[in-house]
């Protein structure tokens, strides 16, 4: 019992002295910088998401809401926006429905392949990046209003603006010189 | 069918009604982000000239006019960071950061960030950095850090094309079809872009990434 008193006694003053020599320490150095912390004001995956089939009430907090959670918040805005931009829509050209296509385009993150070709849509890749030249407007116009051919709607499937007013760069750091 | 398309449009016209007028990729999206630094424009994702490695750029602060490129910035309270999600799940298990400091864009990561979500802070240390490029520079200024990456920050033509006004025309009930040949509304305006081109072997990747570009506003 007195042994077990006279460690507690140690152990304190341990504790004091290691506390002292913590407090020198810090009167010796600058204060510590505190943290910087950013909070999220925009976000963007795929182009044009928030532009298209989110409703003007939502486009700030779709900004600032996690990939994770933009489905549960945003799926039916998003799936009422698509319905009345195309009534008519069944399926489009990648064969999804409606809540298939919205089920892929709620969470607004941007996929890309670290394996092979990069694309928006070219065919044959579907979603594996976006490179500059990509006509990401014509691929997003077609899935909504061209059906499941990618033929309805004709005179709204693509704006016929196929290209960029200046041409890229072939290397580093491949965006064109400003205007 | 002249019907089917007089009711479309009559929809589209209620739905511009409800929802304003829809804007383009992401320039000015949002009450919240208009005309301020933390706007971005586009996100692009793709493969550099040199296969190994991936190209992440970001842009920001959109239609810029020629003449009012010169004074636009780079704000040193805006955090601007790529998301990269490697095993599918849409949360970031890297993050590219890049923050305006006196002239430099600073780079950090690739890196595992050590908090997840709407609120970040720089994940130290710096990895690269970049003299911001002028406008009106002959060439683009571009630096390398470490691990083989490469980054440029500055003025660039916004390389984002759409005939916007057209759209607007259509949804507003004032057109039922895009012209042929259309004409880009965002031709001979510019953007403030972000580069980094990244080793691909840095991002741990099993062959697909998620990614998805942030902007965020220092706390006061």
């Amino acid at each position: 019992m007195k042994k077990y008193f006279l460690n507690k006694v140690i152990a304190v003053i341990l504790i004091i002295t290691a506390g002292f020599a913590a407090c020198s320490k810090s009167n010796n150095s600058p204060a510590p910088t505190p943290t910087v912390y950013y909070d999220q004001a925009d976000q963007v995956g795929r182009p044009a998401i928030n532009t298209v089939f989110i409703p003007a009430s939502g486009k700030d907090s779709f900004n600032t809401t996690i990939p994770t959670q933009m489905p549960g918040f945003f799926a039916n805005d998003m799936k009422t926006s698509l319905l009345t931009l195309n009534p008519g829509y069944t399926t489009n050209l990648l064969g999804l429905t409606a809540d298939q296509f919205i089920g892929v385009v709620s969470t607004d993150v941007l996929n890309a392949s670290t394996t092979g070709v990069t694309s928006f849509y070219n065919g044959t890749q579907v979603l594996t990046g976006r490179t500059l030249s990509d006509d990401v407007i014509d691929v997003e116009l077609t899935l909504v209003f061209g059906g499941p051919n990618g033929t309805e709607n004709p005179g709204l499937t693509s704006d016929h603006v196929n290209g960029n007013d200046k041409t890229f760069l072939m290397s580093f750091p491949y965006e064109a010189s400003p205007w | 069918m002249k019907q089917k398309k007089l009711v479309l449009i009559v929809l589209v016209a209620m739905a511009t009604t409800i929802g304003g007028f829809l804007l383009a990729s992401d320039h000015i999206d949002a009450p919240a982000v208009k005309n301020q630094t933390t706007d971005i424009t586009d996100l692009y994702v793709f493969n550099g000239s040199d296969t190994n490695n991936l190209v992440f750029i970001g842009n920001t602060q959109g239609l810029l006019a020629p003449t009012s490129t010169a004074a636009a910035a780079f704000d040193p309270n805006t955090l601007i960071q790529f998301n990269i999600d490697n095993n599918g799940d849409n949360v970031e298990d890297l993050v590219i950061q890049a923050i305006y400091a006196n002239g430099m864009m600073n780079f950090y990561g690739p890196v595992v960030p050590s908090m997840t979500g709407t609120r970040s802070k720089l994940e130290g240390p710096v990895t690269a950095s970049v003299a911001v490029t002028a406008y009106g520079a002959a060439s683009p200024a571009i630096a390398s850090g470490a691990s083989g990456i490469k980054v440029f920050a500055g003025p660039r033509d916004d390389p984002f094309f759409f005939d916007l006004n057209q759209y607007h025309a259509i949804l507003g009930g004032k057109a039922t079809s895009f012209n042929n040949p259309g004409s880009d509304t965002f031709a001979g305006t510019n953007v403030l872009g972000v580069v980094v081109e990244v080793p691909k072997s840095l991002l741990k990747s099993t062959g697909k990434l998620n990614v998805w570009l942030t902007t965020k506003k220092k706390e006061q």
